[in-house]
């Protein structure tokens, strides 16, 4: 056993905080939350120059090579630094899923474009039912001279404003079971019939409707095999699940951080708060959820990153890693007192994407039905 | 023992209810996205528009700004349980009722001001003439309030004072402060601190707005540059300050917004009933009835914290410890019903005010902000605990 990172991998790590730190400050933080794209081009370009886009493809495609679990080193610390930006949706949701589920022609078209940050994807699954099983996937693609027209709404989709293309998943057939008759489509976002609409979001990421009125899309653009494209949705979420975590490990880690840090400084009552017992158990709560996290996480993607099958883990991790930065936030807020309510102040940025990273690929009640189901209750 | 309102406390329940459904602005109340138990999401920081205006004029001519109060000072003379049943109703409709003034710097001046310092201002606070915010803390004085450093030296007829006090809520739409000043630095920390009525219109107050995480401009940082301030201002004695403060302080933690509790959870409820998946409503959900039920019970133990604090003052007890369980209580409760509510909401919780398919306007996610003021504003739950604690159970300091 080895619970620790290569060489390879802590110096990426070192060199990712390095990078953030200089060129993502808390302030370029929250311009970027508060304007309408939600990432920087320019920075865009700066991490498409390290190969972070491409960290994960094959060299064949213009990637280096990496495993899944090296990119879960760099989420984790995008996670810390809290990185605006379509990342995760063009390397996580769309770019592993082409590379799992297209054909030889999609991926020499769409991957070199992603390694070298020309184009931004992202996953068009859930709807207004806002669930992630097959049931609810209402959207429908009718084959129509030799093209397929879709019509639906799909809601909470992630860096649709600013992606060129959706992978958009849609039912094409109403099967016996609701995970027969669907398939996965790659949009050109541009398409005449596509709406996109930015919503306002807690976490200020940037999710929207789109409304696909009679969109046409291409016989070629269909992601995987027609009909049967569910066991795909299954995986791009479970790699999704565990990407989330790696990020929502990084954020708590750094709100842990803040907060001790600040607890040592503060004074009140002639000496430094962290002194109280109450502020020292909150510390000694926060850092175990956070190694905690790490641990169940890492697990989850060293399974993912060998091809193991990862069901439970994947599940124990997001169910844990999801409450846990809720907590860690929670108390790192409760330590801050007044100053971390304000606008100022850095904590509440963590505080909300603990929040939004919970929710997104199945809270805690979402996931602990997967475990019970895995423990053949 | 009789849990139920007597016939007089019905009528005046009833009589409340119907003065909301007819004065109240149409809209109001599901416009208005107040979170219970916070500090930071009230809408009337930004405009008293005039409607409302109108509405709080109909509650001074009714003596209910100040409904526990005597008739000679403009209050209405009735118990504090009607007190409370009023409060508990509009709360319950986010209708404003009262103010630091009312519920906070006129009690205190009822207890220990002069008779002068008594006609001088009740009267005035009564009819909703003038407004208070609180100028206590200080960037480093806030659980340790005792370690203020802003002075106030006697100059005359007058004292001057120079310091700065921050989080003061409201500073900027409000009349006077309501203020905890050093007046003797050669004594003990609680012993050198005066209470006293500072005019925001003074010369040399310098008042900074300060955002809060919800997006609301709700709190000041307020600079007092040598500002003169007349000695008949000070509440009480001189250098008693800190005695008057912690009666004050009860008085502050029993401004509870308990109907409001009741009312955002009834909208939650509803919401899980309305709100259907693969035909099914969220409410048949076992996982989310579990959740509600859960919330249900805790409101109604809060509940009972609340009508003992009324209960108490209307047999001449001061709420102290019980002032400081009921703060503990409902803000816990206002930070667990962000987290119900935004667990049975799922990803629609994440929705804002003005998003398309915001749910309740937003209220959860403002909510899940703003149950952050509640856990820290008005003394921190940890001060809230170790009052309970030392204070409450004896329990020794070192
Ligand atoms: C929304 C909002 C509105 C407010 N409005 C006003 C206002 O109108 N007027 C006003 O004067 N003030 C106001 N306050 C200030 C409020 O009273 C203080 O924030 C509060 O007393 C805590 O002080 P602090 O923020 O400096 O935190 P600190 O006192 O620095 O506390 C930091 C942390 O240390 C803990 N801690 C401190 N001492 C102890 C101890 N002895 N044992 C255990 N833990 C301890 C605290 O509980 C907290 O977790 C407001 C605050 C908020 C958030």
């Amino acid at each position: 056993m080895d619970l620790g990172l290569s060489e390879e991998q802590e110096m990426l790590r070192t060199s990712a905080r390095d990078f953030l730190q200089k060129e993502c400050p808390k302030q370029l933080v929250k311009q970027l939350d508060e304007s309408d794209e939600g990432y920087s081009p320019e920075l865009w370009r700066k991490m498409a120059e390290l190969g972070w886009m491409g960290l994960v493809l094959p060299e064949e495609y213009g990637g280096s090579g990496g495993s899944f679990l090296d990119l879960v080193v760099l989420l984790e610390e995008m996670g810390y630094n809290i990185l605006p930006g379509p990342f995760f949706s063009t390397v996580v949701l769309g770019g592993l899923s082409i590379l799992a589920a297209g054909n030889e022609e999609q991926k020499k078209e769409f991957l070199p474009k992603v390694a070298n940050g020309e184009i931004i994807l992202t996953l068009a699954l859930t709807e207004p039912s806002a669930k992630y099983d097959a049931a609810s996937v209402k959207t429908k693609a009718v084959a129509r001279n030799g093209e397929y027209v879709i019509n639906g709404t799909k809601l909470f989709i992630l860096d649709a404003n600013v992606a060129d293309y959706l992978l958009c998943v849609a039912r094409t057939k109403e099967g016996v079971k609701p995970e027969d008759g669907i398939t996965i489509f790659l949009v050109d976002a541009k398409s005449p019939g596509v709406k996109c609409t930015l919503l306002k979001t807690l976490a200020r990421d940037k999710q929207c409707e789109i409304i696909f009125d009679n969109v046409n899309v291409p016989k070629d653009n269909v992601l995987g095999e027609v009909d049967r494209g569910w066991p795909v949705v299954e995986s791009i979420l479970q790699k999704a699940a565990v990407a989330k975590c790696a990020e929502m490990v990084g954020g708590a880690q750094a709100s842990l951080e803040m907060a001790v840090s600040y607890a040592k400084e503060r004074v009140q009552f002639n000496r430094p708060i962290g002194s109280f017992q109450a502020i020292q158990h909150y510390c000694a709560n926060m850092v175990t959820d956070v190694d905690g996290s790490r641990f169940v996480t890492y697990r989850a993607a060293w399974k993912v990153s060998e091809g193991i099958p990862a069901t439970m883990d994947v599940a124990v991790a997001k169910a844990w890693t999801s409450e846990a930065y809720g907590r860690v936030t929670l108390l790192g807020h409760q330590i801050f007192g007044a100053i971390g309510f304000t606008m100022d102040h850095d904590m509440h940025l963590y505080y909300r994407r603990a929040k939004a990273g919970e929710i997104m690929f199945g809270d805690g009640d979402f996931q602990r039905a997967v475990v019970a189901q895995e423990l053949g209750l | 023992m009789d849990f139920r309102f007597s016939e007089q406390e019905e009528a005046f329940r009833r009589e409340v209810e119907d003065f909301i459904n007819e004065e109240l602005p149409a809209g109001w109340t599901e416009g208005n996205i107040h979170w219970p138990g916070g500090y930071g999401t009230l809408e009337e920081f930004e405009v008293i528009g005039p409607r409302m205006a109108q509405f709080r004029r109909r509650l001074a001519e009714k003596g209910w700004l100040t409904i526990s109060w005597p008739k000679e000072y403009g209050g209405a003379g009735r118990s504090n349980i009607e007190q409370a049943i009023f409060h508990e109703r509009m709360s319950y409709y986010r209708a404003p009722g009262g103010d630091v003034a009312t519920l906070i710097g006129g009690p205190t001046i009822l207890h220990f001001g002069s008779d002068e310092m008594k006609k001088e201002w009740l009267p005035r606070i009564a009819k909703g003439d003038v407004t208070f915010w609180l100028a206590y803390s200080e960037p480093n004085a806030g659980s340790d309030l005792a370690s203020l450093q802003t002075s106030a030296v006697e100059e005359g007829d007058e004292l001057v004072i120079n310091g700065q006090k921050i989080w003061g809520t409201v500073a900027h739409v409000s009349d006077y402060a309501w203020m905890v000043v050093r007046t003797d630095p050669t004594a003990a920390p609680h012993k050198g601190i005066s209470l006293i009525i500072v005019d925001n219109k003074s010369d040399g107050i310098t008042i900074r707005p300060l955002m809060n995480i919800c997006g609301f401009h709700s709190f000041n940082e307020v600079f007092f540059d040598n500002v003169r301030v007349p000695k008949k201002n000070i509440v009480g004695e001189k250098n008693q300050g800190w005695y008057y403060l912690m009666v004050a302080l009860d008085f502050e933690r029993l401004v509870i917004p308990m109907g409001g509790f009741r009312r955002t959870f009834e909208e939650i409820v509803q919401y899980a009933r309305e709100t259907k998946h693969n035909g099914q409503a969220l409410s048949r959900d076992p996982l989310i009835r579990n959740k509600l039920a859960e919330m249900a019970i805790e409101i109604e133990v809060a509940y009972m914290f609340f009508w003992q604090t009324a209960w108490m003052l209307d047999r001449g007890l001061m709420p102290n410890i019980e002032a400081s369980v009921l703060k503990l209580v409902t803000t816990e409760l206002s930070q667990k019903l962000a987290s119900v509510g935004t667990a049975v909401m799922g990803h629609y919780a994440q929705l804002e005010r003005g998003s398309k398919w915001v749910p309740l306007r937003g209220r959860v996610p403002a909510g899940y902000l703003d149950c952050i003021s509640a856990l820290v504003g008005a003394g921190t739950s940890e001060i809230q605990r170790n009052i309970i604690a030392m204070r409450g159970l004896g329990l020794p300091r070192k």
